[in-house]
Parts: structure tokens; sequence; C-alpha cells
């Protein structure tokens, strides 16, 4: 299972590297996306289910529970993907708004702030 | 447990949706704005007050056992930079009253600047690892908000750069996070701390110390990591520039601060000729991109990057005197920043261009902004007896006590470079005979000279009378340093990990 | 379907403090309930079917979460200190502070997701998002 992850959580970071690394926006864009969604699987990976088998809970006895996941790392990556849904809906938006101030989806082609 | 010290995070949530429902109503927006951030100033007071005595105050969110719940800590760097959070954005409002636009009003810009100053306070107070990216997060989205406000060309390119680059700060502090969880299996920040000193394996540390330094290097704008500032910081409003300069990347050094001073204080000794290296960098390019550029603001915003190595130098020295003449120099450097780029937004506006090469003769025409602009770049450069001068003294005389003679030379030599570029503008700007009739420049108004002015006076007051500014930093950068009573004032004297022992029990 | 999926997203909301469930899922079917009705009938029915200012509930939804978290402070316990009714109402449930802060988490779900959704749909042609500025608090209280 943790080999697994390990390999998903390592093509999303690399795809995502790869696409921001192009020089579309839009490709910027899915790498962002992309790149949210490796460090979700990675904090879920984190869990203490995943890795050795119990979550960080006991019951009456001090003894941890069966089949009961660690609930915080749950916690967090939903907060995680609610602030990645709004933010991604933002740059999305703000992408569309400069595509069509600028016309191009050209990274190289939105340089006039940083021209002397 | 403190339990009122909820309210710098509260004022200004609930200040913002009051804001948001009296949107059209100009008076009342504006009226909430400034009652909110006078409740917050008057709360950070009280909290410098009190702190240094009594040690760090804690509150528990809920009231959720220590290291279970969400903890609130105020130390003495907490405090400081609340109150110096609230002060900026009270003369960041004054100043939007004389500058910003109808339709920016309109468009929910009190509420966006409100939002700030909650994502800011909350990241200040916060005393858990998690929390900390949420309140980062606040304070992006309103950030985003803030730069992108307007739409210009300009600004949405600038703002598209500014958005990825911060985006991607914040996916590495996610990651680390995720990380440090797994590692340390807690995310409170006093009990990480504990267990980090008897968890043994030092490569994870480092590894884990590297991406926290990315991933606020990037918000703080160290040197390889900057290039989003430059490109997108002169582009809004120049309210909203000033609060982003006294702000944004200070909250990033304040994290690097609280990081490597509380959590990974072992990898401290590791990284601190590195961060001097960095901090070194940072200086030098910094202020060498500022003399290249033509423009106000461009200028401006390349010396947030050169002042931000001389806070990183003080965390590199790795020591509490260290941490102590680095706050003494964050804060005095919030000050005057924002001071000068409020004075220089001010000649930008009656000029109507920020563009160093139409510019001119204003010291006739404005001889107070040209006075207030000298003081500030005095500051700046540190000319004693202005607050510039003992915040690099301290920092200097840190450097030489601890042996790191080249890094306090190349800080010494910055600042040189620093006033050239600084008298650049002061030449273009205010001494050199303007091409066309400065007479026939609008006046500055009184609400645009204010704020900046204020600022000004009070970083010559803060020169002036040294001593108390300078107690208090010592004492702040003890207690950011002192892993022991943090933990104890936020779980009790046995630690963390006896309450969590109990609690499982 | 709306009526229906309005009801099972109040039913989620009074259900959620100690089933899964809550203001976010309740908040999430509540749109969801809107959102349907904007892709099957456009903007403009769905505007005239709710006729309600989506960014201002959002507003609303995070204030009303805010204050409830004050009694506590007032009677100096922490902020969200929790407070319960003692007994519970019929057909409701236990009623105190989380629950009607979560009836504020659940107003600034569907206002911020609606105002998205609409903004999306209807390109206005202003860009400075409104929405986007509640989003953060959103997520600020789904934390």
């Amino acid at each position: 299972m943790i080999i697994l992850l390990a390999i998903a959580i390592g093509s999303l970071f690399g795809g995502a590297t790869y696409l921001m690394l192009r020089r579309s926006v839009v490709k910027l864009i899915l790498g962002l996306i992309m790149l949210s969604h490796g460090v979700n699987l990675l904090i879920f990976t984190m869990g203490d289910g995943v890795r050795r088998g119990a979550p960080p809970l006991v019951d009456a006895n001090g003894q941890p529970p069966a089949g009961v996941a660690d609930p915080l790392v749950q916690a967090l990556i939903l907060t995680a993907i609610v602030i990645s849904f709004g933010f991604t809906a933002f740059v999305l938006a703000l992408a569309y708004r400069s595509n069509q101030a600028v016309g191009s989806d050209d990274l190289d082609d939105l340089s006039t702030t940083d021209r002397l | 447990m403190v339990f009122h010290l909820f309210i710098p995070i509260i004022t200004p949530m609930i200040g913002a949706t009051l804001a948001v429902f009296f949107n059209r109503q100009r008076i009342a927006a504006r009226a909430i704005a400034l009652i909110s951030v006078l409740i917050n100033l008057g709360y950070g007071l009280w909290l410098m007050s009190v702190v240094p005595a009594s040690g760090p105050l804690v509150a528990q969110a809920s009231g959720w056992l220590a290291p279970f719940g969400i903890s609130l800590v105020a130390d003495g760097m907490s405090a400081l930079m609340v109150m110096l959070a609230a002060l900026l954005m009270l003369t960041t409002i004054v100043y939007s009253f004389y500058s910003v636009d109808y339709e920016r009003e309109r468009h929910f810009y009190y509420p966006l600047l409100l939002l700030l100053l909650l994502g800011v306070s909350g990241a200040f107070l916060t005393g858990d690892l998690f929390n900390l990216y949420v309140w980062f997060e606040v304070l992006l989205v309103a950030s985003f908000g803030l730069i992108t406000l307007g739409g210009s060309r300009d600004q949405l390119e600038g703002g598209l750069k500014y958005v990825v680059l911060n985006l991607l700060g914040s996916t590495a502090f996610l990651f680390g996070c995720g990380l440090m969880y797994g590692f340390a299996g807690t995310l409170n920040m006093a009990h990480i701390a504990e267990r980090m000193a008897t968890l043994s394996n030092p490569g994870l540390q480092t590894a884990l110390a590297g991406i926290f330094l990315f991933a606020f290097g990037s918000k703080a704008a160290i040197v390889p990591l900057f290039f989003w500032l430059p490109s997108s910081y002169h582009t809004p409003p120049v309210a909203v520039t000033a609060i982003f300069s006294g702000l944004m990347t200070k909250v990033g050094v304040y994290a690097l601060y609280r990081v490597f001073g509380l959590l990974l204080q072992n990898e401290l000794a590791v990284y601190g000729p590195w961060l001097t290296l960095l901090a070194g960098l940072t200086m030098v390019i910094g202020v060498l991109g500022a003399v290249a550029q033509m423009n106000v603001r461009r200028i401006l915003s390349f010396h947030i990057i050169s002042q931000i190595g001389y806070s990183i130098m003080g965390l590199g020295l790795a020591s509490a005197a260290g941490l102590a003449a680095g706050l003494v120099f964050t804060a005095h450097v919030m000050i005057v920043k924002m001071a000068l780029f409020f004075i220089g937004g001010a000649a930008e506006q009656i000029n109507g261009t920020g563009d160093l090469k139409k510019m001119g003769g204003l010291a006739r025409r404005e001889p107070l902004l040209a006075l207030f602009w000298f003081l500030g770049i005095l500051s700046l450069a540190g000319i004693p007896p202005l607050s510039g001068f003992i915040g690099k003294l301290i920092l200097l005389q840190v450097g030489v006590s601890q042996q790191a003679y080249l890094i306090t030379a190349v800080a010494a030599g910055t600042s040189i470079l620093t006033f050239f570029s600084m008298l650049k503008i002061w030449n273009e700007v205010f001494w050199k005979k303007s091409y066309e009739d400065v007479n026939l420049l609008p006046r500055v108004p009184l609400g645009l000279l204010a704020p900046g002015a204020a600022l000004v006076i009070l970083s010559v007051a803060l020169g002036l009378l040294a001593g108390p500014l300078v107690d208090y930093n010592t004492i702040a950068g003890q207690q950011a340093f002192d892993r022991g009573a943090y933990i104890t004032a936020v779980c009790g004297v046995d630690g963390c990990e006896a309450v969590y022992r109990a609690a499982l029990k | 379907m709306m009526p229906l999926l309005l009801l099972l997203s109040i039913f989620m909301l009074l259900r959620g403090h100690n089933l899964p469930g809550g203001g976010f899922i309740g908040g999430l079917l509540a749109s969801s309930a809107i959102i349907l009705q904007i892709v099957a009938f456009g903007p403009k029915t769905a505007r005239r079917i709710l006729p309600v200012n989506y960014l201002l509930l959002a507003a609303f939804g995070v204030f009303f979460g805010a204050i409830w978290g004050l009694p506590a402070l007032f009677a100096g316990l922490p902020y969200m200190q929790a407070f319960w009714l003692p007994e519970p109402i019929p057909g409701v449930g236990k009623i105190g502070t989380p629950v009607l802060f979560d009836i504020g988490v659940y107003f600034t779900v569907i206002g911020v997701t609606t105002k998205i959704a609409l903004l999306l749909v209807e390109e206005p042609i202003l860009f400075p998002l409104p929405a986007m500025k509640t989003a953060s608090a959103e997520s600020e209280e789904g934390a």
C-alpha cells in the first residue's frame, strides 16, 4: 500500500513540475492543481493508519481500536482541499481575465511588469 | 489561560463581515474598518505592556486541552508584531481615505484590508503549525484580492505571477506540515518542539528545516525566491503596496523566526551559516537591483528584499541576541519602509507618474513632503539618531561579538549602497529642476502626507528613545529562543508529552 | 428536486454534530440544489426562484458563526467554548452554540459556492471576484 501511494505521489509531483515548467498559463495552473493533489495524498500517507497501521486513538482499555482511520489527516486534507478549491477558482478566473487583457496564453508575453 | 487573547482575531473577522453588509454606505464601511483596527491596536499595546513580565500568554480555542486543540500563544515577538500590524493597518486605512477611488471602495476594499489584518494577526498569534498554514491562506486570499482589485493589464500580469509563486510557497508549507505530522505525530508547536528535542533522526529534521526554509523564504522574498515581489508590488494602488511591504514579507520572516527559533532549534546550528550566506546575498542583490531601476515604487520594492536580508541575518546568527537584534531591525524597517512608500506614493500621485525621469522639483513645491522623505531615507540608511541606526548598530554588534565578520561587513557596505540608491530618488523627484512648471501640479492633501509623516516621526522617536525598544526586544528575543518557557506556558510544567500520555490513559 | 435537496441539506446540517454531516456538507448539498437549477434553467430563472444576494449570505454566515463564539468570551471562557441547552428539542435535537456556529458555516458555504457558480456562468465584466473574499473565511471555518 505504502509503495503504491509513494509512486502515486511521486508521479503527481513529477507531472506537476513538468507542467509548471511549460510556457502556457493553462498548463501552469494544471500543474499547481496536480501539486496540491500530490501534497494531499502525502498528508494522507502521514496518517498513522497507513504508516503504522493504527490511529492515535485508544479505547477504554488503552488498546488501539480496530478498523478506525486517523481522523486528523482527513480533517487536514479536507481543509487543504477547500482552500485549494477556492484558490483554483481564483487563479482560473485570473488567468482567464489576463488572457482577455493580453490576448495570449504564453508566459513570455506576460513580461511588461518586469521591464525596466 | 487568557481567554481574551482571541480579541485581535475576532475583531477584524466581525469587522470584515459588517463592512460587507455596510458596503454601500461609504462612511459606515470606513468607520467599521477604523474601529476594528483601533481595537486591535489597543489590545496589541496592552499585550506588549504585559508580556515581557508575565512570559507567554496562552489561550486554548474552545477550551480543548493543550496538545490536542488549537492554542493561541502571545510571547514578546507575537505581541510586537500584532501591535505593529494594527498600527500599520491604521495608517494604511487613513491613507486609503484620500487615495483609493470609489470604484475600489465599492468592491470590498475595506473588508479585504480587514481580512488581511485577520490573517496576519492570526498568523502571529497561533501556536499550531497547521493553523499557521490556514492563517497564511487567509492573508494570501486577501492579498490576492487587493493586488488584482481593479483589473488593469499590469495588475493582472503582476497578480498572476504573485498568485502562482505564492501558491507554490504555500504548497511547500503544506508539504512541510504533512511531513512534520508524520515525523513528530503532532502539530502543536510546543509539542513538536518538545518531541524534536527527544526524537533522533537528524537527517529528516534537516530536510524538514529545508522545506520550511523554502516555504517561508518564498513568502519573505529571500534571494533565490524573490522574483514575484518586484514584478507585482508596483502595480496596485500605493496604499496596497505600502501595506504589503509592511506586512506580507514580514509574516514570512516571523514564521522563519518561529519555526527555527522554536521547532527546529537544533537545526539552526546546521543552517546558521547558510542562512547568513542567503542573508548577505539578499542584501546585496536586492540593493543592486534597486540601483538599476527608474521607478519610485520599483526601487522601493527592491529595497524591501534588501532589508529582508538584515532580518534573516539576525536569524542566521543563531542566538537569542541575534533574534533580538533581528526583531529590532524588523520593527524599524516595517515602520520606515511604509513611511517611504506613503511619501513616494504621494509624490507619484500628484505627478501622475512614478517614472523618475518625468518627475522633479518637488522640494520647492512640497517642502514638508521632501523633509519627511529625507528623514525617512536617513533612517533607512542607518544614520544616527534615527531608528535605522539603532537597528543596524545592534545587528552589527551581535555580528562582531559572534565573529561573523564577513556578513557584518556586507551589512555595513549595503547600508551605503542603500543610501546611494535612495539619494537617486531624492535627486530625481525632489531636488532636480522639473521640465514642467511644478506650480501647475496639485498640492498634496494633508491626508496623504500625515500617515507617512507620523511613521517617520515614530522612527525618529524610536531612535531617540531607543532604550525601551531595545529592552523589550531583548526580552522578546530570549522568549522566542526559550523552548522550555514556551512549552511550560502552553502545556504546563510537566510538558505536552505528560498531558498527552495522561489523556491517553 | 430542489425542495427535496434543500430539505436533505437541513437534515444533514442538524444531524452533523455527532454523525457524518454538518454545516459544510449541508451547505454543499443546498448549493448543489441551486446550481442544478442554474444548469437546468439558466441563471436568470435560478435568481428568480431564490432572490438572494449570495455574497451577503456568505458574509452573514461568517458573522453568524463568529458571534456564537462570543458568549463564552463574555463568560470568561475561551472563544468558541460550547454552551448547550439542557433539554433536546423534539425533532431538532440538542441545540447549543456549536449547532448555531454550524448554521453559520452552512450559510457561508451556500453563499460562496453558489456565488462562484453564478460568476462563472454569468461572466460579469468586472474582474474583481467579490466571492473570493469570503472563500477564505469559509475555508477557515472549515478548519
